[in-house]
């Protein structure tokens, strides 16, 4: 006798494989323009513009294996004589094509009318740089050959220093607020005083308050601080816009915590301020993990408040504006722009590699800000 | 007999400790001493070193928030504790409502003012503005676009965000297939510009094409196009992006609601003889509905206040323009205080009926 083996719980689900093929397409789609620009940056100017990314895969081409010269000045408006018994058109020349052996001709150099014989090779682009990231990287200028031997001056972008303007924009403009949200939260709801309901709402009312509503007239105020232009403001204006949210989302957490723990601290003559930084803040790591792995994801990938808030000098201008500058002034130059734009995004893709659990929750927490 | 509660000294005198008082209020003058020459360091900085100024900028800020708080706080609870309980609220949450005061709700009221101004900000022109937001063809350009931004970018992100966190809830390589779609939200709209602009790329027919879309399109036979500046269609292209960023948002909180969805409920639908499209449409859409609306509201509003990926695409132009491109355009090249006033508040009454809706679902839902 055998025994009768256990259908499998998933019997009712459809089958796994179309399934996770689908699935599997989906994410191909959603991965290849990255890897695209990956690839790139890897790739010398030449390479980027006289082929796609994707032939540093396998696969086959039309290789030069011999070069026929045909009679120099002959015309061209009849088919010309290539080898023995086969003519070609000019046009048939120019789009290449195919020799009765399988081999192919195309015009090697047509005002010279040399003829190229190519054959069906398989072969991968493989020739990949550091170059593009050296030259984006600094702000020095710097010599590139170009392949008719004449030697250019190109200027560095200094997307270190631009890098470095990032992180002293997203470190303060992530603490700060965090800081101060804390304690409001803690007060609004550990602390009873006059006015609190109403000062929440007025808090939460701000959340409804998109940024350009209110950035005008603190660019002036900034203006007449004198502070414009310099991180300072970008600062305060991160701080101010994160704050509703902040205090928000930390509220919801605090709140919640549970009451007896306040209490027997209270009992044991805890002051208020010693019962925030000794308990509540400890306990709440979780809650301002998320937010600030949040708001830092947002300064760091920020443009707008930047924009208005740093001005042009570009002594201070951080990465999202030095790439957006590429853009317009270096739209034709891939082997840089996609060197820069993958060096902005190594901070935010290893924080979300690394933190994957608090990122999430903090987008999910934060994502109506703005 | 009468009984007389004898006080604390403590509690009747109103200065507990002179002493905490004094290191108190030096503590204090000494942080907004820190603080203001900082400040003035900082004001006139931007030519000093680049990792000087980071560290120090770091170290300022954050220290001295933290010292402020303390200073205050030490001062506040070398009262008695009558006093101290009316005040340190106050200290808890002024820094707060100070900055919001100062830098949100009177801007705001300031920019609805100005909205009533004309261009320099000098005569009262009553909502003359808000006649022009409305009937400017440039400005009705841009209502169009953020409508289509709206409607198909929210849905398509909906759409796919639901039927990726299906498939994936059923698969063995959901981690896998939830951080690839994932990812590109952890990059900045500028970056994606860059890596859609590539896609997007165009060269001449007879060239080599480099952009991965234009390349496919030539391997099918047809001519290469211009995709961010033929109209109407580019619109759609410049939407794809925000798809390709969103989806893995909508995608982990339905995936994190189906989980949520109680096993038996589907499995009794099962025994029913519901086949799978019934299940999903008839059990799982009704059951996460809340998330649904939380997540579309949430998406809408994003899509409302649409900006970056529109100025690194195109600039605004080749019809692409939105409202949040407008009123940088009327602030900062036209100069036009007052229109650009009105573009702002409008923008805002679009959000607060939908952020109200949103809050509401979210306020049903756990936060955290």
């Amino acid at each position: 006798m055998t025994l009768a083996k256990p259908a499998p719980v998933t019997s009712r689900k459809p089958s796994m494989a179309p399934l996770n093929i689908l699935l599997a397409v989906i994410c191909f789609l959603w991965i290849v323009p990255t890897i695209g620009l990956l690839v790139s940056s890897f790739r010398d100017r030449e390479a980027i513009r006289s082929s796609g990314w994707w032939t540093i895969f396998p696969h086959q081409e039309w290789i030069q294996v011999d070069q026929l010269q045909l009679t120099k000045g002959v015309a061209l408006d009849k088919p010309v004589e290539v080898l023995p018994g086969v003519r070609f058109t000019d046009d048939q020349l120019r789009a290449g094509v195919i020799l009765p052996d399988g081999r192919q001709a195309t015009w090697s150099n047509r005002r010279q009318r040399s003829v190229a014989i190519n054959t069906l090779q398989w072969t991968a682009n493989l020739n990949f740089t550091t170059d593009n990231y050296k030259n984006v990287l600094g702000g020095q200028t710097y010599v590139i050959k170009t392949p008719d031997g004449s030697t250019r001056t190109e200027q560095g972008d200094d997307m270190l220093g631009a890098f470095l303007n990032t992180l002293t924009v997203a470190v303060p403009a992530t603490v700060i607020p965090i800081l101060i949200a804390a304690f409001a939260a803690y007060a609004f709801a550990w602390m009873k005083f006059p006015g609190r309901r109403l000062m929440f709402a007025g808090i939460i009312a701000l959340l409804v308050v998109p940024l350009q509503a209110a950035m005008i007239p603190m660019l002036r105020d900034f203006l007449a601080l004198q502070i414009n232009g310099t991180f300072l403001a970008v600062w305060l204006a991160h701080t101010t816009f994160g704050l509703p949210l902040a205090t928000y989302l930390l509220y919801n957490y605090i709140s919640q915590l549970p009451r007896e723990t306040l209490e027997a601290a209270f009992i044991d003559g805890a002051s208020q301020f010693t019962i925030f930084t000794q308990l509540i803040l400890p306990l709440s790591v979780p809650a301002l993990a998320s937010f600030a792995i949040f708001q830092f994801m947002w300064v760091w990938n920020d443009y707008l408040v930047s924009l208005i808030f740093l001005g042009g000098a570009p002594t201070v201008k951080v990465m999202t504006m030095r790439l957006a500058d590429m853009i317009g002034t270096r739209g034709q130059d891939w082997h840089l722009l996609t060197a820069g734009g993958f060096i902005t995004m190594i901070v935010p893709l290893v924080v979300f590699f690394s933190l994957q659990r608090y990122f999430v929750r903090g987008l999910l927490a934060g994502s109506v800000k703005g | 007999m009468q009984i007389t509660t004898q006080r604390p000294a403590a509690e009747r005198d109103p200065f507990v400790s002179a002493g905490q008082l004094l290191t108190g209020f030096v503590l204090l003058i000494a942080t907004l001493g820190f603080l203001w020459w900082g400040f003035l360091l900082l004001r006139g900085s931007n030519e000093l070193n680049h990792f000087f100024i980071a560290a120090f900028a770091i170290v300022w800020g954050v220290a001295g928030v933290g010292l402020l708080f303390l200073s205050l706080n030490r001062i506040v609870e070398s009262f008695s504790d009558t006093v101290r309980r009316i005040v340190q609220p106050y200290v808890f949450v002024g820094p707060a409502a100070l900055i919001l005061i100062w830098f949100l709700v009177i801007p705001t009221i300031r920019t609805a003012y100005l909205s009533l101004l004309n261009s320099d900000s000098s005569t009262f022109v009553g909502l003359s503005n808000y006649g022009a937001v409305f009937t400017d063809p440039q400005m009705l350009e841009s209502f169009r676009n953020n409508i289509l931004w709206m409607v198909f970018g929210t849905f398509f992100c909906v759409a796919l965000g639901l039927l990726i966190a299906v498939l994936a809830d059923r698969s063995r390589f959901e981690p896998v297939a939830k951080a690839t779609i994932f990812m590109p939200m952890a990059i900045s709209f500028v970056g994606a510009a860059v890596i859609w602009r590539f896609v997007y790329y165009y060269q001449p027919p007879g060239q080599a094409q480099i952009g991965l879309q234009n390349a496919i399109i030539t391997g099918l036979g047809l001519p290469p196009q211009t995709w961010i500046v033929n109209q109407p269609w580019n619109v759609f292209f410049l939407i794809l992006i925000l798809i390709w960023m969103q989806t893995g948002f909508a995608m982990v909180i339905f995936s994190a609601a189906l989980k949520g969805v109680p096993e038996d409920l589907l499995e009794a639908g099962r025994i029913d003889g519901a086949n799978e499209r019934r299940i999903f449409f008839n059990i799982i859409v009704p059951y996460i509905r809340g998330t649904i609306i939380t997540v579309t509201t949430t998406i809408l509003i994003f899509t409302l206040k649409i900006f970056d990926v529109v100025i690194a695409m195109t600039g605004g132009q080749y019809g692409t323009e939105v409202i949040a491109t407008q009123f940088y355009r009327q602030f900062f090249q036209n100069r036009n205080f007052g229109y650009g006033s009105a573009i702002a508040m409008v923008l805002m009454i679009a959000v607060i009926p939908v952020m109200i809706y949103n809050l509401r679902q979210a306020g049903k839902q756990e936060a955290f």
